[in-house]
């Protein structure tokens, strides 16, 4: 009734003061926001690598390599996405999804890459005191004077790193969503158990695995109440997420790791 | 603006975004080529402070790049790139403002 009534009024609305649809808009809000909360964090990690005198700069000609692969990943993904929102566009649905697929796996990529990363250097001792100890494994005794002395260098550097690479593993989720619709929630779930296995109890990815899980259900009551077929405004709307969390990384990539590196 | 003005513009706006294949190529090189000389300098042996501006002037091209090209901003209406990019760029002047010479105190004068 009130729709009917609604549709009878000629168009009343102004055309968007930003030109362009509110999709959009509210992404690009969503963005500010979280380039806000980023900002504070490389704040934070600036502000305490500049009080403090004696900053480490712990990581090795391996960890650079490894950032710098994980660099070129997300790169990477950003053009292929980019490319599928151009084929979006041009109403190409098979195009689309495989671009979207492209850049998952370039995501994927990166968060394998950054996981292996993060396991290796807790092996090593830099770690944080929420983080079990790992059995029979030698910490190396530069990464364990680092967590003594500079605590800050730990927390600052899984606090910055975690949270974007939380946002990564949920952007690929996003374009999960966007790319195979319902179909992608058993892919997920299945994806959740076997991170859960296949990572042991000590690791914080084991429990980090969980994300998967609550992810899968947020999504599935989502697409169970509102199933829909994206369109190319979702897509490009879901490309902006996918461009800022690379956009982060350009900042966290030199500040972090290449200000840190080990000059032999 | 008039609305059928801000109509026009929106329309203009949706054609420039999704054309220009080969300009998407152009701009991920730039930003490959540009992670590559930030990897070589890291081996150059600079004065921490010099690197450090260095890196971040190649950080804020890479960044202006992503979100000019890849986010589309470049051909958005300027009440849009003006109002984004402003809030944003005014909140990190203050987070500046307010931190470092914080910072800086703390490693001059000691934690009192």
């Amino acid at each position: 009734m009130a729709d009917s009534a609604l549709h009878d009024i000629p168009s009343v609305y102004e055309p968007s003061l930003f030109g362009t649809y509110s999709k959009k808009i509210g992404m690009w809000l969503f963005l500010l926001s979280d380039s806000l909360t980023f900002g504070a964090l490389l704040y934070a990690y600036s502000y305490g690598r500049i009080s403090t005198a004696n900053w480490p700069t712990p990581f090795h000609s391996e960890s650079i390599v490894n950032a710098t692969i994980m660099t070129a990943f997300l790169l990477t993904s950003s053009l292929t996405m980019v490319l599928a929102v151009r084929a979006s566009v041009g109403h190409n649905a098979k195009a689309q999804t495989l671009w979207l697929l492209a850049t998952m796996a370039c995501g994927a990529g990166f968060i394998i890459l950054h996981g292996r990363e993060w396991s290796n250097l807790i092996a090593e001792g830099l770690t944080l005191p929420m983080f079990p100890k790992v059995p029979g494994h030698e910490a190396a005794s530069e990464f364990v004077n680092v967590s003594q002395t500079v605590p800050q260098f730990a927390s600052t550097f899984f606090t910055l790193t975690g949270m974007h690479m939380l946002h990564v593993t949920l952007g690929v989720i996003y374009l999960g969503v966007v790319a195979l619709r319902r179909k992608f929630i058993p892919i997920l779930l299945m994806l959740w158990l076997v991170a859960w296995l296949a990572t042991p109890a000590y690791s914080p990815f084991h429990y980090g695995a969980h994300v998967l899980l609550i992810a899968a259900i947020v999504c599935g009551i989502i697409l169970w109440l509102k199933p829909k077929v994206y369109d190319s405004s979702d897509v490009e709307v879901a490309g902006l997420y996918w461009h800022f969390v690379d956009l982060v990384w350009m900042f966290i990539f030199p500040l972090v790791y290449l200000m840190s590196a080990k000059i032999l | 603006m008039e609305p059928d003005q801000i109509a026009i513009a929106e329309r203009v706006a949706e054609q420039h975004r999704h054309h220009k294949k080969a300009l998407f190529f152009w701009v991920w090189g730039a930003l490959l080529v540009m992670t590559a000389i930030e990897v070589y300098l890291t081996y150059q042996n600079m004065e921490p402070v010099k690197m450090l501006t260095i890196l971040m002037g190649l950080s804020l091209i890479k960044a202006a790049l992503i979100i000019g090209f890849f986010m589309h901003l470049k051909y958005e209406v300027s009440r849009m790139k003006w109002l984004t990019m402003c809030s944003v760029i005014a909140c990190l002047i203050l987070m500046t403002i307010f931190f470092f010479p914080d910072a800086r105190r703390i490693i001059e004068l000691g934690v009192k």
